[in-house]
């Protein structure tokens, strides 16, 4: 497959969008206007943890300019049920409960109620007119903390689970699970060296620049129709519909352009509630969150205690490995442990590894997918360590990575053995890249690498195609557009049918007007949905060859397509020639396509970092850093390459400053963008890109999915490179001016 | 007959083995074999006649979009995962869009 | 309710008459009263720059600029950069590098470095950084959007009066 050329696939069109998103024109969610149009505002909770005693709306229903006040009382009573709404099965109380609390608010922030007003202004003021009597109560903030026996309870009826089995444990701890593979006391007792170390990472937040909003508008018909932010307009559908009691084919979802997600817009937040204000008012109500609501109201990503413990041979081979994971899952079920436990060891082949996961509720906001969820707190611990080993046995960090690197047939410790992947070339590539070898001078600098994977998702995605007489097809799709997937998606169907990416028009639609589509997300859209795309385009053609056969009098079996031209014995019509007549062979031609892809590739990235760290004030410099990432097959480049810079940079400002600074009381201090520091462009250098292509078998044109791996190796990359520029071990995220001083203290 | 790898905290019910071999064309009917070799294994891996929540099957190393009613050959290899919430890919298998029960 | 003000402004080259309550900030003018929807909101604190607009030839996030401040004032935003069917270098070369992704950042961006080329039509990559710290972008790492700053910077040069646009 890699020896094939191809037209299309790995070329640099301007993306199809483009136009729009630089002169203003694309319609973001909060951009909805409408006649009737109200304003929605939340009520949030001031406490962590609290009983909620009583609800008074009437002082803000009687402000002028209020329509309706909605609370979690207004919900229609469904009962619980387990309910699969694109991120794994959940109790639909926690969904629920989460975007309007009842009985108790677990963290603050937490929705309360929400009001209907002529204005934006209005709705707030009325907002905090709503009078709660609260009774606080003591709340946890940490994994440890919540683990402890005694710890406050947040859930009174969480009983932990074991693999499927409900122990009679009440605890905070919603999960407990465990990998393991072969005999870890045999490997550790086989072992030259041991070593085992703890860590800490602070919560931190996806960040998009674009906060949630939801529009919607409780029709006459009975029909609700939404338009909004989200990763995946079928997830937002299915969780309204279930939450609202309604069959799914009464709502109706209309995905607006989104301003960035990276995982924290699949959980759906405002709609629900928006539903219930139209409901109420009979008219069309948008709630646009501010960005203090964004951070303390919406699914952070958690924060996490880990210990790893590996044991090597001196020559450096790995005999055995141990994790404990225990991630901070925020107020419901649900932190992003399985991943972690799947990806902690994931770059190795160590033949004796156990791994146990906890997922555990605190007083924070219910956390969300972030990027490779779960795994860039697992690396942190695994690469750091893999580092010191390096350094202990006098190896060079690259060649002991190399030595006990994953390959096909390699099995985790969750027991599945790896198909084809890239981990060997990644590092082969890392080794061999000036950068590793350039020369680095100067007090206080060092550099560091660190090794990543994600598995990368397929699931459902669903696509048509229709001929224009002109030669250009329309492409329809239900995925998301977050960052150039039109492009991708679309240049993989040009790719079959012999046309220029520019001949395709792709169009992202709402539910009513395409097959179901799973969420943009798991780095599956350029696959999945672009696979889709890939069988619709094939199912054009074979309707083509049909038109084509009718012409020439043959059997469509003597119809072959190459070079963007139909052929038989005698006969040659272009793509674009054919399309024009196929009103007179048959009329239109859609090729139509849903897949539910296996063959799900999984992708590591490695990354290479200079810093410089300054011991008067703690403050670390990243001096050049390259990103190197095993895509599969690139589609489109330049947007594989911005996956790459853009997950880096995240990987960045998680390693050296972002975090959730909370109080004893649980609420977050620094809840602005001036005081949640993430990266600027005055904080970075270019951020240099290497794309490794080891085609994913599973896939038409080799596809694996960019988008996340890139973030997993900065953190673990920058800490090692701090210990080679000032000799400290950082342990703990984010390696903060603040938290570096600490340890160069201690140090001196 | 296929290789079934029980996760660690089902392997009370095979005396400690974390390998184990069963019959059957779907992986519905690997869990009756299963049952019958090692009573109370079901239990623990369906709800009536789902599998449970958060608990998905990967035959030859794939987690399977179809589940219980994925297909087994004699000679697969078929594991039971711990799917927690979040992360895409552990939950890949079991996604349906309005499930009940 | 407050009393609404009348408000006469200069926008995109176009004078403009709008009612506004005192309260509303110029951005919720831009967007809710004269649906130029391009100017986003990302924080209204003034920390994330998506709002950033030119007032008067100065950049100001317009989250933290009053409606009624605006009486008088020329504003340019990111719907005021094209000529008629014709890009400005910057909207082509932020194509041309692929320096967006979600695109929510872009107009601030796009708007920020007009007023950078306008001032210096040939800064340093650094210079550029210093300049665009005040836009938050959270997709592109920025290193693909300074490569689009240095292209336009580069092709205005080139451009016999390129520095005399607007």
């Amino acid at each position: 497959m890699s020896t094939q050329s191809y037209q299309v696939i790995g070329t640099r069109p301007i993306r199809h969008d483009g136009v729009d998103k630089v002169t203003g024109r694309a319609l973001y969610g909060a951009d909805i206007q409408m006649a009737g149009l109200l304003h929605g505002a939340i009520l949030r909770s001031p406490h962590a943890h609290a009983r909620i005693r009583s609800i008074n709306t009437s002082k803000a229903e009687a402000l002028a300019g209020v329509k309706a006040v909605v609370t979690a009382a207004d919900f229609p009573p469904t009962g619980d049920r387990i309910v699969d709404l694109g991120e794994g099965e959940t109790p639909l109380s926690y969904i629920r409960g989460n975007i309007l609390a009842s009985g108790k608010v677990l963290y603050r922030g937490h929705a309360v109620a929400a009001v209907a007003a002529t204005s934006p202004h209005i709705a707030a003021e009325a907002a905090s007119l709503i009078e709660v009597e609260y009774e606080p109560l003591p709340c946890v903030l940490t994994a440890p903390e919540a683990m402890r026996p005694g710890a406050p309870l947040l859930h009174e009826d969480l009983k932990t689970k074991e693999f499927g089995q409900q122990t009679d444990r009440v605890s905070n701890i919603a999960e407990h699970f465990r990998h393991s593979l072969g005999d870890l006391e045999k490997g550790f007792a086989e072992a030259d060296i041991v070593l085992e170390r703890e860590f800490h990472t602070a919560t931190v937040h996806q960040g998009y620049i674009e906060p949630h909003n939801a529009t919607a508008l409780w029709n006459n018909d009975g029909r609700l129709l939404i338009w909004c932010s989200t990763q995946g307009a079928f997830v937002v559908r299915d969780t309204t519909a279930c939450i609202l009691d309604l069959p799914v084919s009464q709502v109706k979802v209309t995905p607006m352009e989104i301003g960035g997600g990276f995982g924290g817009k699949i959980p759906v937040y405002l709609e629900p509630v928006a539903a219930l204000l139209s409901k109420k008012t009979g008219r069309p109500v948008k709630i646009v969150m501010s960005r203090k609501e964004v951070f303390e109201g919406t699914g952070p990503t958690p924060g996490s205690f880990i210990r790893i413990k590996i044991g090597a041979k001196r020559d450096g081979r790995f005999t055995a490995a141990q994790a404990d994971l225990a991630y901070e899952a925020g107020a419901y079920p649900g932190a992003m442990v399985g991943a972690g436990a799947m990806t902690v060891f994931a770059a190795y082949d160590i033949p004796n590894v156990t791994i146990d996961g906890y997922d555990v509720v605190v007083n924070k906001p219910s956390t969300a997918a972030y990027r490779a969820p779960g795994a860039t707190n697992a690396a942190f611990a695994t690469e750091t360590v893999v580092d010191e080993i390096a350094e202990h046995l006098g190896l060079d960090p690259l060649d002991l990575r190399l030595k006990n690197a994953a390959k096909e047939g390699t099995r985790r410790a969750d027991g599945l053995k790896y198909r084809r992947i890239g981990c060997v070339e990644v590092l082969e590539a890392m080794k061999a890249h000036p950068h590793y070898r350039a020369p680095l001078e100067g007090a206080n600098r060092g550099r560091g690498v660190a090794i990543g994977y994600w598995f990368n998702a397929g699931l459902p995605s669903s696509c048509t195609i229709s001929v224009n007489a002109d030669g250009s097809v329309t492409l329809v799709e239900g995925s998301t557009d977050i960052g150039g997937t039109r492009t991708s998606v679309a240049m993989q169907a040009a790719e079959v049918l012999g046309i220029p990416a520019g001949s395709v028009h792709p169009v992202v639609v709402d539910t009513d007007s395409v097959g179901f589509t799973a969420v943009t997300g798991g780095s599956r859209t350029t696959f999945a949905t672009g696979w889709a795309a890939y069988e619709a385009a094939q199912d054009v053609l074979r309707q083509m060859k049909e038109r084509a056969a009718k012409l020439w009098g043959l059997e469509p079996s003597a119809v072959r397509f190459e070079g963007g031209h139909f052929r038989a014995s005698g006969h040659e019509i272009s793509f674009a020639e054919l399309a024009a007549r196929l009103a007179e062979t048959g009329g239109p031609v859609v090729g139509r396509a849903t897949v539910n892809p296996r063959g799900v590739g999984g992708s590591f990235a490695g990354c290479i970092v200079d810093v410089e760290v300054d011991p008067e004030t703690g403050k670390t410099s990243i001096l050049r850093f390259t990103s190197i990432q095993d895509a599969g097959r690139a589609i489109h480049p330049s947007y594989v390459e911005g996956q790459m810079q853009g997950g880096s940079v995240q990987g960045i400002g998680w390693a050296l400053n972002e975090e959730y600074f909370m109080g004893p009381d649980g609420e977050m201090r620094n809840s602005s963008l001036l005081d949640y520091r993430m990266p600027t462009a005055l904080d970075l250098p270019m951020i240099d890109t290497q794309i490794v292509e080891v085609p994913n078998p599973g896939h038409p044109f080799g596809v694996r999915g960019v988008g996340e791996a890139n973030i997993v190796p900065p953190p673990a990359a920058i800490a090692n490179a701090i210990y080679r520029a000032v000799g400290v071990r950082m342990r703990r995220l984010p390696m903060s001016p603040p938290n570096l001083m600490q340890e160069l203290w201690k140090k001196s | 007959m296929a290789r079934v790898f029980i996760p660690s905290l089902l392997r009370s019910f095979t005396g400690g083995s974390a390998e184990v071999e069963a019959n059957g064309a779907t992986v519905r009917e690997l869990i009756e074999d299963l049952e019958a070799r090692y009573p109370g294994i079901r239990q623990r891996l369906l709800e009536g006649s789902h599998l449970r929540p958060n608990i998905s099957v990967a035959v030859d190393g794939e987690v399977s979009p179809l589940g219980l009613l994925e297909t087994v050959s004699p000679t697969s290899e078929v594991h039971f995962l711990a799917a927690i919430k979040g992360g895409m890919a552990p939950s890949m298998g079991s996604l349906s869009p309005s499930s009940a029960p | 309710m407050q009393k609404k003000m009348h408000v006469t402004a200069t926008i995109n080259g176009e004078v403009q008459e709008f009612l506004c309550e005192p309260r509303q900030s110029l951005l919720e003018c831009l967007r809710d009263i004269l649906h130029l929807t391009g100017t986003k909101e990302g924080c209204n604190d003034g920390n994330c720059g998506s709002c950033t607009v030119l007032m008067d030839g100065r950049l100001v996030t317009s989250c933290l600029v009053l409606g009624p401040e605006a009486s008088g004032a020329e504003i340019v935003t990111v719907e005021g950069l094209a000529r008629g069917r014709e890009l400005h270098p910057l909207q082509k070369a932020f194509l041309e590098q692929a320096a967006l992704q979600c695109g929510v950042c872009t107009p601030g961006f796009l708007v920020a470095a007009k007023a950078l080329l306008d001032r210096e039509p040939q800064p340093s990559e650094q210079r550029i950084r210093w300049w665009l710290a005040n836009n938050l972008c959270r997709c592109t790492g920025y290193d693909k959007i300074v490569r689009a700053v240095q292209q336009a910077a580069a092709e205005l040069a080139a451009t016999q009066g390129g520095m005399n646009r607007l």
